[in-house]
């Protein structure tokens, strides 16, 4: 009998030579149906995959057993180029690690640089940046929101989202004239003071935002379809998330109370009145929560961050670290000296090494910098957040169903340019 | 009335106004149906993939143009938008993605790292896709506005209104991959990834 | 400084090396064959807590005398404490630290990192391969300072290459079943699976 027959009798229940309908005899075991694993692969050219990460997919039927991410197809060597740049040459290279929150990512360089520099920055450039990476949050989770929805099967949200980005876009236009790649900060201060209805735009935005974050709320937070393709998908306990070293949403949907700006505060994130969301179960919809809600924390902090903007420079005063005004660099002397040596030269660094990790909207960037007493880091490194979330993707999806494989992995929130780096 | 038929001469055949003016009309349907329905296949690896994005979303809306239908499936497309950088891991990728598209097909080259290598001359980016790749439309900037990544799709239709289906040069042949596995000479390759501007003087580290 | 660097040497003795502080940050030097109980002991040890593993990775100097290390970033999430723990490598000899995956799992991809990089072996990793540059990747490892950065090879003979690899390259079903039990496995089979070949079985040949 061929393997063909034999699936069409057990397809047919069938009649059996006399005419009596045949039935299965209660306690015989099914036939083995020589079930085989499969291998599907996704990617890295796939619309779900957020980019192109590669996943080899071995599947019992539709159950996922194990899941194996191929990464590298979007390894650009940043780290290996920041040994060939001076410090502010890298700010232009950090714009494009993690390309959705291009000015938050300038902010850690800086701050990292800042760190082994020994320099403080000013109190105007303290609050800006707070701006700048709170910006950064909002249009990094409205991507995540518009293309998980998608991957879900909403397209409205999409829409919504990107309308509230192209609104932020046109703040950092204002300000840097970029509307991605930014580049918004220097060693020792900004590269721009914000122009003058810069803080109008965005107060306009502040009180607009909630509307937009209820619609998307209202849409999707009791969505029959959401749910169900969300709660209890990918679950990981805290431990487990503790132990795979994950941060940001991630780790707090899992119930961690561990938020960079609170537990190590940079840019003075202690003085802000806003709180650290955290999940209970540790699924896709906490995650989901957890991403809608800091939004509007983000917004929480820009407001208050807008009141208290403070009047003065944004750069420091030190003409080593700074490049003076055009027009003094074309007047004066001494200012075309240390023009010519901080272009020619780059501004040194003492020897020694700094971390400062920041709260990405993806988790806790870190940007770790050695240095030999040169202009150039011997090493910049970046400790990439979406990276080390994805390495806990197989153990995720391991049991799950294939589509729901498609949920966990946007919900990592990945950003390909800064896992493969 | 003799001057017009002069003038249409159609590829080294004898000059006649009749089939001159019809092979006009048959280039102008098909050209205008293939430039006005164009279907992108989305090669989106960066920072640009997200302006592609932003291009297609409400506000800037390239369904305006006939691209209302994205191809994520290379033998449902027309059009292989390179969205962002190419290293080298993703470089059989693209090929085998151009490969599979059916003809008539078109590139763009959106933003200076698909187009050069941009910023990242190092061990691990291609120099330009067109080491890859034939690629028709260059879209320079990092990365370009959406009102830039439409104007270039605006030049593809130009070129593709100016093409003819009566030319008896091969058009749009299959550029296949050579014997030594390269789709340009070696040497053409090796001057194309040249350091050039200002990475020229960033060889030193300290 | 950090109070657990007088901790540890009164615990481990000689196999802390030196400890320094770098912009705020304590470093402590760990001597290369301690390297997992010192982790192990400072995951466990109630007074320590150093639960949450930040970053591995790994510092070349420029200047070609002093050691290669490997960095560990700690962190305890409950004392919101940070300490760096270092291994210092001859980065003329022998590369090899034990890894630190049993005892966090999030060291997994990390070390995969940083050996695909520098060239690092990690004893005991579980499945230590290239992860961001092909498997057949011949120019050696990138973030050494020996190596240039444009690459060993010329463009073309890169295009060349890279066009030659096989897009859809995986781990075959075998390889897949026996990726669990790696650390049983045959040495030269270890060794044909860290170079990329792939389902190639003693029984299939």
């Amino acid at each position: 009998m061929s393997k063909r027959t034999v699936e069409l009798e057990l397809a047919t229940p069938g009649v059996d030579a006399r005419g009596e309908p045949l039935r299965v005899p209660l306690g015989v075991a099914e036939p083995d149906l020589g079930t085989e694993h499969m291998l599907i692969n996704i990617g890295p050219q796939h619309p779900a995959t957020h980019g192109v990460l590669r996943l080899v997919v071995e599947l019992d039927g539709e159950t996922v057993v194990r899941v194996i991410p191929h990464l590298g197809y979007l390894h650009s060597g940043f780290e290996k180029l920041g040994e060939y740049r001076h410090y502010n040459q890298i700010i232009p290279l950090t714009d494009r690690t993690d390309y959705l929150s291009p000015m938050a990512n300038n902010v850690g360089f800086a701050l990292a640089a800042e760190k082994l520099m020994g320099i403080t920055i000013t109190p105007r450039c303290t609050v800006l940046r707070v701006i700048a990476c709170e910006m950064s949050r909002i249009i990094s989770h409205m991507v995540w929101l518009g293309t998980t929805s998608i991957d879900l099967g909403a397209f409205t949200p999409f829409l919504w989202a990107f309308q509230e980005r192209e609104r932020i876009y046109n703040l950092q236009e204002m300000w840097t004239g970029a509307r991605l790649t930014t580049s918004v900060t220097r060693v020792g201060g900004m590269m721009a003071d914000v122009p003058d209805d810069f803080v109008a735009g965005l107060r306009h935005f502040t009180r607009t935002f909630p509307k937009t974050l209820s619609e998307i709320d209202r849409v999707l937070t009791r969505n029959a379809v959401w749910v169900g393709r969300t709660q209890g998908v990918g679950v990981l306990t805290a431990a487990e998330a503790i132990n795979h070293s994950l941060s940001g949403p991630m780790l707090r949907a899992s119930g961690v109370a561990y938020d960079v700006r609170k537990d190590k505060p940079y840019l003075d994130y202690e003085t802000y009145d806003f709180d650290v969301v955290v999940g209970e179960h540790g699924d896709v919809y906490d995650r989901y929560l957890v991403r809608l809600e800091e939004c509007s924390q983000a917004n929480r902090i820009l407001q208050q961050a807008l009141d208290r903007l403070p009047d003065g420079p944004v750069n420091i005063a030190d003409p080593r670290v700074i490049l003076p005004p055009k027009s003094r660099a074309m007047n004066d002397m001494e200012a075309m000296i240390y023009h010519f040596k901080q272009v020619m030269e780059g501004v040194k660094a003492p020897v020694g090494e700094a971390y400062v990790g920041i709260e990405n909207p993806k988790g806790e960037l870190g940007t770790y910098l050695v240095s030999d007493g040169t202009a150039k880091p011997v090493r910049w490194r970046i400790r990439p957040p979406s990276f080390i979330n994805l390495s806990a993707l197989p153990r995720m999806a391991a049991g799950h169903l294939l589509s729901d494989l498609i949920a966990i992995n946007a919900s990592v929130d990945i950003v390909m340019g800064e896992v493969d780096r | 009335m003799k001057h017009v038929i002069e003038t249409k001469t159609v590829s080294g055949q004898s000059p006649n106004y009749l089939l001159a003016k019809f092979q006009d009309l048959v280039d102008w349907a098909v050209n205008s149906s293939r430039a006005n329905s164009l279907w992108p296949m989305p090669f989106g690896t960066a920072c640009c993939a997200i302006e592609f994005m932003a291009t297609a979303a409400s506000r800037y809306d390239f369904a305006r143009f006939g691209m209302e239908r994205q191809a994520f499936s290379p033998r449902q497309a027309d059009v292989l938008i390179c969205a962002g950088r190419l290293p080298f891991k993703l470089a059989p990728v693209i090929r085998r993605i151009y490969d599979q598209m059916p003809q008539p097909k078109w590139v763009i080259s959106m933003g200076a790292c698909a187009s050069t290598g941009g910023i990242f001359d190092n061990y691990a980016m291609v120099q330009g896709i067109d080491t890859i790749v034939p690629v028709d439309v260059y879209v320079p900037g990092c990365p370009p506005r959406p009102e830039g990544l439409l104007y270039g799709v605006l030049l593809l239709h130009k070129k593709i209104k100016g093409e003819s289906l009566f030319d008896h040069v091969p058009r749009r042949e299959e550029q296949p991959l050579d014997d030594r596995g390269l789709r340009l000479p070696p040497g053409e390759i090796d001057e194309i990834s040249e350091p050039f501007g200002n990475s020229v003087h960033q060889f030193r580290s300290a | 400084m950090n109070p657990s660097v007088d901790a540890l040497r009164a615990t481990f003795g000689t196999a802390i090396g030196r400890a320094l502080e770098s912009c705020g940050d304590t470093i402590v030097y760990v001597a290369r064959d301690a390297l997992l109980d010192v982790m192990a002991w400072l995951r466990d040890t109630p007074e320590q807590a150093y639960d949450y593993l930040v970053d591995v990775t790994a510092v070349e100097y420029r200047d070609r005398e002093r050691p290669l290390e490997v960095v560990y970033g700690l962190r305890s999430l409950a004392r919101r404490a940070d300490l760096r723990v270092k291994v210092e490598l001859d980065p003329q000899g022998d590369l090899t630290v034990n890894s630190v995956v049993p005892v966090w799992r999030g060291a997994d991809w990390l070390e995969r990192e940083a050996y695909d990089m520098f060239g690092i072996t990690f004893q005991g990793h579980p499945d230590l391969r290239r992860i961001l540059m092909w498997e057949t990747y011949t120019e050696g490892f990138p973030l050494r300072k020996d190596f240039p950065l444009r690459g060993r090879f010329s463009r073309a003979e890169q295009v060349r290459q890279a066009l030659a690899a096989h897009p859809e390259a995986h781990y075959s079903m075998e390889e897949l079943s026996i990726a669990e039990a790696y650390e049983e496995l045959p040495a030269d089979m270890k060794e044909r699976l860290r170079r990329g070949e792939h389902g190639k079985l003693p029984d299939s040949e």
